[in-house]
């Protein structure tokens, strides 16, 4: 009996508020997005330094033929000089920061050259002796670049010390700057969201002001009385939250996995399963948002 | 059955008190008029009752509970003990005569077995069988009064509060409502009614409180509207 009655209720409400509740909707779902948005360039953003970091490496680029730089000078790199290098990359005093070195001879460099772009018609007429030798060095923390750069930059015969993360390191401020906005624009939204939900139910508690002074009057409980105008909010609300999260489920799909994973890729993409990941949390914050605003709406408007 | 203690009743500070140091006892089964001028205090005293006001200073019990102490959330079970009815019968519109009244049964939780059993028993009582799918504006003014003493009554709370229940009425119809109330009275509710009309009280002879300017200033049993007059 109660829970028809209050079903009854729930869809009386609904209904008689046909607009508002759609725009409860509407402004959930919006403002999810960009929570769900938001959370999930986080998510990127932790795949690609989990990507890139494990791979970058600290290139010490070695001295080739016919460089200009001043250290350069001597000519090309001897093997006195790369003996020299290679015992204190691998020495105690930066073994802290080392994880692991190698060396890549210029010939090593020539292989994978061809291997890259061997078929492209100008990589034709590269020889061996072009390019030049380097050690790549992993390191233990990728942030601790400038240790190694400090230590090895203007020595005789290494021509350049390269972080090979300055690559990803714009990328990764570009979708930090991204999930920033993103998140400005979602609390501005939820903001919206509270108002709009708070005024929805005010409405719908005042259209209903008979109906629930009746009640007042012949002793239904507190909760029996606002139940209805609470769950009203949260149905609302939970509606715009499975939009939002269909939404970045499409968006992903064919934005992100069918088209930019298509066109760039060298990163690993969110994917659809990620959605799922955060789809729960966009829930629970719909319902609280419905829960805030019905507490402190009903609180003033069916007090006993 | 309700006790007023030295109750007083101050709406705004500074403002002279609606209810001023009001003792007063009405036993089970009694049927009491409260009479007074408007703004003689008759509606605050039935707030009162209902808790929907607190009292400034006094205490105040109400079918055994002292409202002074009764906490918020055990107000509905205090009100589930009281029937109320109105000049305006506050009727749903939207709903049935049958559904006005099982409405009160409902939001309380009983179970359907039970609506579907006393809210005709009920109807029958208050003289409105056979017009159970009727809506309020079919109804003329007696009955909607009637489905709104039903709906007060369903519940068979011990009291039953009526706002000048005949304010709207015609002097006919008003002598109806009366015997209606008359008849729940016999049954062993208590009933407390505010009025105006002087005929009604004149012909019942029943007790009558008399208030003026938040005073009790009579209280007679089998008594009149008014001696003044």
């Amino acid at each position: 009996m109660r829970l028809q009655f209050i079903l009854s209720e729930i869809g009386l409400g609904l209904r008689r508020n046909l607009s508002m509740t759609i725009s409860v909707i509407l402004v959930t779902f919006v403002s999810l997005t960009f929570v769900g948005a938001a959370a999930l360039l986080q998510l990127q953003i932790n795949q690609v330094k989990g990507d890139w970091y494990d791979k970058v490496e600290v290139s010490v680029f070695l001295c080739p033929k016919d460089s200009e730089r001043p250290t350069c000078a001597g000519g090309e790199v001897t093997d006195q000089q790369i003996e020299a290098l290679k015992t204190e990359l691998e020495s105690d005093s930066l073994a802290p920061y080392v994880k692991k070195v190698y060396l890549e001879t210029k010939e090593q460099a020539y292989a994978s050259f061809q291997k890259r772009f061997g078929q492209e018609a100008w990589a034709q007429g590269v020889t061996a002796d072009q390019l030049q030798a380097s050690f790549r060095v992993a390191l233990v923390n990728p942030e601790q670049y400038q240790v190694v750069s400090d230590a090895f930059t203007g020595r005789q015969g290494v021509e350049e010390v390269r972080d090979q993360r300055k690559v990803v390191e714009p990328l990764i401020l570009v979708l930090n700057r991204a999930s920033l906005v993103a998140a400005g624009l979602a609390a501005v939204m939820l903001l919206a969201a509270v108002l709009l939900i708070t005024t929805t139910i005010r409405l719908s508690a005042l259209s209903r002001r008979r109906e629930t002074g009746i009640m007042r009057l012949v002793g239904a409980s507190n909760l029996f009385i606002q139940l209805p105008f609470m769950l009203e909010g949260a149905i609302a609300a939970t509606i715009g939250a499975a939009l939002s999260v269909a939404g970045l489920w499409f968006g992903v799909k064919y934005l992100v996995q069918e088209w930019l994973a298509q066109s760039v890729t060298f990163i690993q993409y969110v994917s659809t399963a990620d959605v799922w990941r955060i789809a729960p949390v966009l829930v629970v914050v719909a319902i609280g948002l419905a829960a805030v605003s019905s507490v402190v709406t009903l609180s003033r408007y069916t007090k006993v | 059955m309700i006790r007023f203690e030295n109750v007083t009743k101050v709406y705004a500070r500074g403002a002279r008190p609606a209810l001023d140091a009001v003792d007063l006892e009405v036993e089970r089964g009694e049927f009491v008029f409260l009479v007074g001028a408007s703004g003689s205090g008759k509606s605050t005293f039935l707030r009162l009752v209902l808790r929907e006001e607190r009292p400034s200073d006094g205490k105040i019990f109400v079918a055994g509970r002292d409202l002074s102490t009764l906490s918020t959330w055990k107000v509905p079970h205090l009100r589930r003990q009281i029937g109320t009815v109105f000049q305006d019968f506050r009727l749903l519109p939207n709903k049935t005569v049958f559904e006005n009244v099982a409405f009160a049964l409902q939001v309380i939780g009983k179970p359907r077995h039970h609506i579907m059993t006393t809210v005709p028993d009920t109807l029958e009582l208050v003289g409105l069988g056979g017009k159970e799918k009727r809506r309020p504006h079919e109804l003329s003014g007696g009955e909607q009064q009637r489905v709104a003493i039903a709906r007060a009554f369903v519940n068979r709370p011990s009291i039953l509060l009526a706002d000048e229940p005949t304010g709207n009425l015609d002097p006919t119809t008003s002598v109806g409502i009366m015997r209606l109330l008359d008849r729940i009275n016999r049954t062993g509710t208590t009933v407390l009614m505010a009025t105006h009309d002087d005929e009604i009280v004149d012909q019942m002879r029943k007790r009558v409180v008399e208030l003026d300017s938040g005073q009790l200033v009579r209280d007679q049993s089998r008594g009149v509207y008014g001696s003044s007059r």
